[in-house]
């Protein structure tokens, strides 16, 4: 990931050139060649803004995702369990590093994206709005959650925009590990005892629909689909991911012996895919506008985590400072020279 | 809003970008950038967020605004002089097949 501190040699690109010239065709082209954009290349500033969006959206999933599955680190039910979700939580924290740089080389700052995230005005998915109740939610996350995440996110590795796309290639690797681990759980305790059965069906019924809606809204009421499309930055619509997710989930609940909490839901022999009954949207709105069940909480807990660290990163500062000194500013601290 | 978050220690540390040696005998290749008070800290972090995996057996860390970069809007000008130069390359002579190691 280059970042927007990378400073060129000559001039910045001449973006005034953009309105009216050939700029944005030129552009267009070459998203059309499927030539990628990098962070030094001239952007119509409307991409820049929509990257910028999503990324740091992204990012901040990313990060406020440790939360539900952190809360359940002390109480994993064998060493092994405890390792593997301390690897796992480990790695969302490191994506949101990847993709916290990917969206800087874009112009904006890691402090402003965090200020956003903590004051609330930006958005993050809302899946993990949900509270973690039992030990079987962190299988359902592993298997659901992050499976809708991988689906929503391999298309993502062939983004128009250089930094964001090898992201996505990273995280995307680190990410099957983290849906295996969740069915595994799922499949313990599924072929488990009636109480651990019942645990996981409980874990299927109040996670199928919340990661049925990760997906976003349905094309129809989709507002950035058709411009992230020709963009390249999306290549498959909302609804077109939600089908392939539901088709390859539902084969795998029903291996699990649990049942997907929708009536309605049937195989259509014409169309050769599952069909679901109607998504509740009103939820996903209320969640989204702040009202689901642990938004408030985890905000509270973001924001107790930066007030806390305050002193760290003062002291690390004053540190790097007073070092710096010392080496009259030419030393490289304790690392190394190459 | 809480008054921390905005105050100047939300000032962002200086930006590292990371070079990792995969493993012994490879050069060193760019994977990312990182926040880090200092270098040693550079390193330290480049090891948690980017060899979780063993993906390295060596780390190279440098400050992003060390390094100069050739301008895209020039690159058409600075890379000219190679294009029309194809003889540099091996298969612009045409050798006999009977010839042998060569």
């Amino acid at each position: 990931m280059y970042t927007q501190a990378l400073d060129t040699h000559g001039r910045e690109p001449v973006a005034a050139a953009a309105d009216g010239s050939g700029a944005a065709a030129r552009f267009q082209a070459r998203v059309d060649a499927e030539e990628k954009i990098e962070p030094k290349d001239w952007m119509p500033d409307a991409y820049r803004q929509t990257l910028i969006r999503q990324i740091s959206q992204h990012a901040h999933s990313e990060v406020v995702g440790m939360l539900p599955e952190g809360n359940w680190i002390t109480r994993a039910p064998t060493l092994r369990r405890k390792a593997v979700l301390i690897a796992k939580v480990q790695d969302e924290g490191g994506h949101g590093m990847y993709l916290y740089s990917a969206a800087e080389t874009l112009g904006v700052s890691r402090a402003q994206m965090v200020e956003q995230l903590l004051s609330g005005s930006a958005k993050y998915s809302s899946i993990f709005n949900y509270p973690t109740l039992t030990w079987a939610d962190v299988g359902a996350i592993g298997w659901l959650v992050d499976g809708a995440a991988i689906m929503n996110q391999i298309p993502i590795c062939r983004c128009s925009y250089g930094p964001y796309a090898r992201a996505m290639v990273r995280i995307c690797k680190e990410e099957s590990f983290h849906q295996r681990q969740g069915f595994e759980i799922m499949l313990t305790l599924a072929r488990g005892s009636p109480a651990q059965r019942a645990m996981a069906q409980d874990a299927l019924d109040r996670w199928w629909w919340p990661s049925i809606m990760m997906f976003g809204p349905s094309d129809a009421d989709s507002r950035h689909t058709a411009q992230s499309m020709q963009w390249k930055i999306k290549r498959f619509s909302n609804d077109e991911l939600r089908q392939k997710f539901i088709d390859i989930t539902v084969p795998q609940a029903q291996f699990l012996g649990l049942t997907v909490p929708d009536r309605a839901l049937r195989w259509d022999e014409g169309t050769q895919h599952f069909a679901i009954g109607p998504i509740d949207w009103s939820e996903f709105h209320a969640v989204l506008k702040g009202n689901g069940p642990c938004n408030r909480e985890r905000l509270e807990a973001r924001r107790a985590a930066h007030e806390a660290g305050a002193w760290v990163r003062e002291a690390a500062a004053a540190h790097a400072a007073k070092q710096a000194a010392r080496e009259h500013g030419a030393g490289t601290g304790q690392a190394r020279r190459a | 809003m809480s008054e921390t978050i905005r105050d100047s220690s939300a000032a962002d540390w200086p930006l590292y970008e990371v070079f990792i040696r995969s493993r012994g005998g490879l050069e060193h290749k760019h994977v990312g950038s990182l926040h880090a008070a200092d270098a040693g800290m550079a390193v330290e972090h480049a090891r948690d967020v980017y060899t979780r995996r063993q993906e390295g057996v060596s780390i190279w860390v440098v400050r992003s605004v060390d390094i100069v970069a050739s301008d895209p809007g020039e690159a058409e000008a600075l890379f000219e002089p190679a294009r029309d130069k194809v003889y540099r390359h091996p298969t612009f002579y045409a050798i006999p097949d009977e010839v042998k190691n060569l």
